[in-house]
């Protein structure tokens, strides 16, 4: 599922000194064989997975690919049919969800309604039977932590969407939880409130050091936050590494498709090695050229993946026109402006059109490409992705 | 048309129905509490009349009010009549919250037939089927007969005419009343609140306790209200299925107007029935309402 050995990359995680590279240590929460079905669906096929004490693993994935049912069998208010979780050297099977140190921040907060900030935040003690004096400390903690300091006698209706967030962390933490589940936790919050929580969660995650594992379908929100991400599809792990690995590596069409954009050619393995791989393609009339060895014989079927910001687009008669390994003429078909960079479509000489991205580095005036000019789409064979049909 | 005139149209319907049929009646009763009794048709004297001078006089009778508060016979039936209801609602309360609270979480689909089913016995006659207690509770009737036939009694038990069966029987007729508010304020529940307090470490039962039942509360009151005011003016099934014992008020307010033709008596009586009623509920729904406000 990871990374194959070997295949370094350069992204390391700053925060954390990369537990699972290390054969010899021990996973913190252990998901082995999970299965759940409804009806004759199932939800979650044969989930393995292993977390180490400290993470922020994000399950990404569409809606539908099973990642909230995982969370929810973590948090023990579904029950898998087969396969066994095992947290801290502990089995959770026929451990309640009243009775694990398992804490969740619901997506839609569930704050109960009729208790103010600081009773909602106490909730859990109380039904721990924390005394009181030490659960009002306690409180405070949050409160300070969540940076809502005054907000004690509140009640959840009078907060708004950011502040509410803050309350459903600040209860969930309260407990000391061993592992803290968040289901879409800012999927409610506009575009510039969810970036500043983003930072928030990563920050409160580092001092307090709890394992968070964290849902979501937002890809940017994974990739910002997590140590490691696990992508989703339809019940099962389909690839499981750093934000870097997985985005940079993909081990599949879904996972390169799903995980930022990804320009999809197809062709048949004609050598590889060491040194990399030559795809030939009916479509065009040039062999794709890759610097690592495809996963698959000569022979066999493969997808090129292309990042869009990795293809480099020139007009026909520029100088850096000639640069690259691989080189695929076409004409301009479209181009998206985002601000910060373009989208060109690019229409190829066999009718099949590439997205291909250029940061803005000029002015829109002083566009070197423009709305049907003949380009040439070049990259280097460091950008080819092989992956297996 | 201005918008002032439409809304002032708009209020009118309701307002119009309740002056007909509300404020009106509600008036005639209240004049007629403090009319003197007469005989004749109708038995009471007008309010206005004519005195010795020619001069048109208004003669309020106090006697009616007095002789309710004085005499200890209305205020015991009367006290009788709440607590009797007090009980009726909470037998409701006690067998509805259970029903409400499981056609809420039932599975979607069942949901509207399992409320149709509690919905069910009002398509037949309401003393139909309190006759129909009558045959089950009967010395000859089904309980007794089958307590009889299983050998677990030698002698039938007295059931019928007694408190218990006036208790059974308007449980039985009000149920419904409480089941559907609860199960409106339940199925309103977000389900995910009580996952929470699961995930918080709460037990199932505390976690009723502490999310559920607290959250339900409009839905008890209204269902407590719906089922203790008619409960209190209830005469048919205490006349059908209680025992001879003391007098409720209903009974004594049909008893005033029909037996004894004291209309003026009856009416005071009924208007401070409705007071003792209406005041404290409307001092509690002002209240819940400043405190929903806050």
């Amino acid at each position: 599922m990871s990374a194959a050995p070997g295949t370094a990359i350069p992204a390391r995680s700053r925060r954390f000194d990369e537990p699972w590279r290390d054969p010899a240590a021990e996973p913190f929460l252990r998901i082995e064989g999970v299965t759940k079905r409804f009806g004759g669906f199932a939800a979650l096929d044969g989930i393995d997975l292993s977390i180490y004490r400290g993470e922020f693993f994000a399950l990404l994935g569409g809606s539908g690919s099973g990642k909230s049912t995982l969370l929810r069998i973590l948090a023990g208010l579904e029950r898998p049919d087969a396969g066994r979780v095992v947290l801290d050297g502990q089995d959770m099977a026929g451990v309640p969800a009243h009775a694990r140190p398992v804490n969740m921040m619901f997506q839609s907060y569930a704050l109960f309604p009729h208790m103010t900030v600081a009773q909602n935040i106490a909730f859990g003690l109380r039904m721990d039977g924390v005394p009181r004096a030490a659960a009002r400390e306690r409180v405070a903690e949050m409160l300070a932590l969540v940076r809502m300091e005054g907000f004690e006698a509140r009640r959840p209706a009078a907060l708004s969407g950011g502040q509410r967030a803050r309350i459903a962390l600040a209860r969930a933490l309260a407990k000391r939880p061993k592992l803290l589940l968040l289901d879409e936790p800012l999927s409610a919050l506009d575009k510039n409130l969810r970036e500043s929580m983003q930072f928030e969660l990563q920050s409160i995650q580092e001092r307090t050091g709890t394992t968070f594992v964290i849902v979501t379908h937002d890809q940017e929100e994974a990739m910002t936050m997590a140590t490691r991400l696990g992508v989703m599809d339809r019940g099962t792990l389909a690839q499981v590494g750093t934000p870097g690995e997985v985005y940079e590596l993909p081990n599949s069409r879904f996972t390169a498709e799903f995980l930022g954009t990804a320009n999809i050619l197809d062709g048949v393995v004609e050598t590889t090695g060491p040194a990399g791989t030559r795809i030939g393609s009916a479509e065009f009339d040039m062999a794709i050229l890759s610097d690592a060895p495809a996963p698959k014989p000569p022979g066999s079927r493969v997808y090129v993946a292309l990042r869009p910001e990795r293809l480099r687009i020139d007009r026909v008669d520029a100088a850096e026109a000639r640069h690259g390994e691989n080189r695929l003429a076409g004409r301009v078909r479209d181009i998206a402006y985002f601000g910060d960079f373009f989208m060109y479509h690019v229409e190829l000489d066999g009718g099949r059109v590439l997205r291909v991205s250029q940061p803005n580095l000029r002015r829109i005036t002083e566009r070197p490409v423009d709305w049907d000019d003949q380009v040439v789409v070049t990259w280097d064979g460091q950008a080819s992705l092989v992956l297996p049909e | 048309m201005t918008p002032r005139l439409r809304r002032a149209l708009v209020l009118a319907l309701p307002a119009a129905w309740m002056l007909l049929f509300f404020a009106a009646p509600f008036a005639i009763v209240l004049s007629i509490g403090f009319a003197e009794p007469a005989e004749g048709i109708p038995p009471y004297a007008p309010l206005l009349r004519r005195g010795e001078d020619g001069a048109l006089q208004l003669q309020l009778n106090m006697a009616n009010l007095q002789l309710l508060l004085e005499d200890p016979f209305y205020a015991e039936a009367a006290l009788r009549s709440l607590r009797v209801a007090a009980v009726s609602a909470t037998l409701c309360l006690l067998v509805g919250y259970p029903m409400a609270l499981a056609i809420a979480r039932a599975p979607e689909g069942w949901r509207n037939t399992l409320l149709m089913l509690v919905v069910l016995p009002f398509w037949t006659s309401f003393l139909l089927r309190v006759t129909a207690w009558i045959g089950l509770l009967q010395d000859q009737g089904w309980i007794n007969g089958a307590l009889l036939a299983l050998g677990l009694i030698e002698d039938p038990l007295r059931l019928l005419y007694t408190d218990l069966a006036m208790y059974l029987g308007i449980t039985y007729c009000y149920l419904p009343f409480m089941v559907l508010p609860l199960y409106a304020s339940l199925s309103r529940l977000d389900p995910a609140l009580l996952e929470a307090a699961a995930d918080l470490g709460a037990r199932p039962w505390r976690g009723f306790l502490a999310v559920t039942l607290p959250l339900s509360l409009p839905g008890v009151v209204a269902g407590y209200l719906l089922v203790f005011i008619p409960a209190v003016g209830e005469f048919v099934i205490p006349e059908l299925l209680g025992g001879p014992g003391a007098q409720l008020i209903g009974r004594v307010l049909w008893t005033e107007f029909f037996q004894n033709r004291d209309w003026p008596l009856a009416s005071a009586l009924a208007v401070v029935l409705l007071l003792l009623l209406v005041l404290p509920i409307a001092l509690f729904q002002s209240r819940a309402t400043r405190d929903a406000e806050r």
